[in-house]
């Protein structure tokens, strides 16, 4: 994305040879960006195809009650139903954002402002190195080491606290949606911190020093300039880290507990659409079955569709309104 | 303007999409590379242009036929085995379309399947057993010295407890009826926090043919099969995912293939068998479970095991088998197959299956899979 947004906004040359070499090669550029899109355009539509093929069998025996059915029985009655898979995902999905979103941000702010260098130097590549970690560790080191340690004390002080409220009734046993959710935070964590700090690199320094000289301070620099003017890539960040959240699979498997309950504790386990797929599509050994997983995959598929097409015309709509104020 | 913002959303939307479906399109790989990575083709002695055999199927035995293969790399340089273990239901998949040389699985194959897969033989390979685990503090004394009779480190439950506590029937440590099978444990009035296998497995195919077996209101409602709908429980990824969720909650109980138990040293469950005595879970007790059923298989060379009648049997066991055309159509792959199976079975072979604690399979039954092994014959000739 970045990428293609400096490509966008390439600085014309002075010297008119070389500018006329460039306009030069511009159709030939072109046709090369042109057709990298339409490459990966033509990769969604064939992943959709392909699942929408894959689960015919499932979508005309269940219908559109596949979406809100909460059956999930392979072995006597052969039914399924994709109801506590999308709220799962929905659910830890959402308490990723709601961690990583201002841990991620106030980190990227520290290190693109505040920091001296030689602390932004390491931090930075610290953040980086987290995003290369593979997910089976963090699922691993999840179970084994952040749940017990951290997830379930804070899941009985909660409970303790604020059983009352049905977000977080007992019994707490460790694995559940808060669990995934906070490791999914930390997934995340990093591709959200990296970029708005590159972001936030990115704005010219006369914005900074504009804002200075009307007196503002340097939390009001950061608050009213830096971030709005970087508005749309923070935006974009946050969408990257969700898109990782919603497919994330193996180490959302090891830590929520995969049960179907549908109460709307966080304390509770749960399951989601992914791990559904990674628990069970080697072992679905008849044709419906296998239907079953896949339509789960078109839904996930189409949600993540979804959601990102709203986030876009979110998106464009926060840029339409800075514009017209400009 | 217009088209770079327009580039810039394509470009966007698409990077979304394509890394949210990668972790799902990741999903069906993550099985193979979970286990160890050894194989023949780290061996010395695979020879160049070696023939290349395919197989696909079950992930319970994948450590033995690694070892197999690599081991058998160093017997027979001309044939390079590779197997991908993805699971029984891909097992049976594969060798049905004939994507693979030979297919393999933990569930013995129903009707329907052995009717797409025409021609297609169950030979057992290797047993293995399942045990109940739990975690439970007053199973394990503070001070033995003081104690005037020997602790007791091992829980024991009955077929009807066991089935109570896994349909939910049964919900407290102290209930009367685990209190009278254990009389000198101290049972907590706690909750038992019930730990199943998450991932389609053959141990759970195992482990709900013993409980269909024992149990009706089971095999009405819940059944046998690699994933079921679990009426109670945690839900753990692999043998780990539930060692780990049982180690960290007082009070529960989880099963785990009986190698995985004997290797992490966790507290096993005895059980009461169907002859009335408490049996603990080894090797040898598992043995003597598939000797109860004694050496004649019916024709399909599978049967299940569970429930043994025996005194001295373990009840939780269940034979893996490879599936194999008994008309193969590649002569050269099928007698390579042929030697291999036999190989694997001498003496030399059965060390490797023991050392992994697999139970061997008893002798009656060796040969009897044996015999209809050398029944396969190649575009209908029999082979050399």
């Amino acid at each position: 994305m970045s990428v293609q947004t400096q490509a966008a906004k390439r600085p014309l040359s002075s010297n008119r040879g070389l500018r006329a070499l460039w306009q030069h090669g511009d159709g030939l550029y072109r046709i090369a960006l042109v057709l990298g899109s339409l490459l990966v355009v033509a990769l969604v539509v064939a992943i959709g195809w392909e699942l929408w093929q894959g689960s015919g069998l499932a979508r005309d025996k269940f219908g559109i009650g596949f979406l809100t059915s909460s059956a999930w029985d392979p072995a006597i009655n052969q039914a399924f139903g994709a109801l506590p898979y999308i709220l799962g995902t929905l659910v830890t999905s959402g308490l990723a954002l709601l961690f990583a979103v201002p841990i991620g941000i106030g980190t990227a702010i520290f290190l693109a402002e505040l920091a001296p260098r030689w602390v932004a130097g390491p931090v930075g590549t610290l953040v980086e190195l987290l995003a290369a970690v593979p997910s089976v560790i963090f699922g691993l080191w999840g179970l084994y080491v952040f749940v017990p340690t951290l997830v379930k004390p804070l899941g009985v002080g909660l409970e303790d606290a604020l059983g009352f409220l049905p977000l977080f009734t007992g019994p707490v046993y460790g694995p559940s949606r808060l669990a995934a959710g906070l490791v999914l935070a930390v997934m995340i964590l990093p591709t959200i911190t990296a970029l708005t700090r590159d972001v936030l690199r990115a704005v010219p320094g006369s914005q900074r020093e504009a804002a200075r000289a009307l007196g503002a301070t340097r939390w009001e620099t950061v608050w009213q300039v830096l971030l709005p003017y970087g508005r749309s890539g923070i935006f974009g960040a946050v969408i990257l880290g969700l898109g990782r959240a919603l497919g994330e699979t193996i180490a959302v498997t090891m830590v929520i507990g995969n049960n179907l309950d549908l109460s709307p504790s966080l304390l509770h386990p749960g399951y989601t659409m992914a791990s559904i797929i990674a628990n069970e599509f080697t072992e679905a050994t008849y044709p419906l079955y296998l239907h079953a997983l896949i339509e789960i995959g078109l839904v996930l598929f189409v949600m993540t569709l979804l959601i990102n097409a709203f986030a876009q015309l979110l998106l464009w709509r926060v840029r339409g309104a800075a514009g017209a104020r400009l | 303007m217009r088209i770079n913002k327009t580039f810039v959303a394509i470009a966007m939307v698409a990077t979304v999409v394509l890394g949210a479906c990668g972790g799902t399109a990741a999903t069906p790989t993550a099985g193979p590379s979970s286990g160890p990575t050894t194989g023949p083709t780290g061996a010395p002695t695979a020879a160049p242009g070696a023939i290349q055999i395919n197989g696909a199927g079950a992930t319970f035995p994948y450590p033995l036929y690694s070892q197999w293969f690599y081991q058998y790399a160093f017997i027979d340089s001309s044939v390079k085995f590779n197997y991908q273990s993805i699971g029984s239901g891909g097992g049976i998949q594969q060798i049905t379309a004939k994507t693979v040389d030979f297919g393999a699985s933990d569930a013995i194959l129903n009707s329907d399947q052995l009717a797409a897969a025409a021609g297609v033989q169950m030979f057992p390979q290797v047993a293995g057993a399942v045990v109940p685990v739990v975690n439970l503090s007053s199973l394990v004394p503070p001070t033995p010295s003081g104690a005037t009779a020997p602790p007791v480190t091992h829980l024991t439950l009955n077929p009807a407890t066991l089935a109570g506590i896994y349909l939910g029937t049964i919900t407290k440590w102290n209930d009367p009826a685990i209190a009278a099978l254990n009389s000198g444990v101290t049972l907590p009035d706690e909750d038992i926090i019930v730990v199943h296998r998450s991932d389609g497995s053959g141990t759970t195919f195992i482990y709900t043919d013993y409980l269909a077996n024992v149990s009706p209101d089971w095999k009405t409602n819940v059944g046998n099969a690699s994933s079921v709908q679990w009426p109670v429980g945690l839900g753990g990824k692999g043998n780990e995912g539930v060692a780990g969720t049982v180690q960290q909650n007082e009070g529960a109980i989880g099963y785990v293939e009986l190698a995985y138990a004997i290797a992490n040293k966790m507290n096993t469950v005895s059980l009461v068998n169907a002859a009335g005595t408490t049996v603990s879970a080894s090797i040898d007790s598992t043995q003597a479970a598939l000797a109860d059923f004694g050496g004649d298989m019916p024709d399909t060379l599978a049967r299940s095991v569970v429930n043994a009648p025996g005194a001295n049997s373990w009840p939780i066991a269940g034979y893996t088998y490879l599936l194999l055309y008994l008309d193969q159509t590649d002569c050269t792959k099928a007698q390579k197959l042929v030697e291999f199976v036999h190989w694997a079975h001498t003496a030399d072979g059965a060390t490797f299956a023991t050392q992994l604690n697999y139970v061997p399979l008893p002798d009656a039954v060796n040969t009897q899979m044996l015999a209809k092994l050398d029944t396969i014959t190649c575009n209908g000739a029999p082979l050399p």
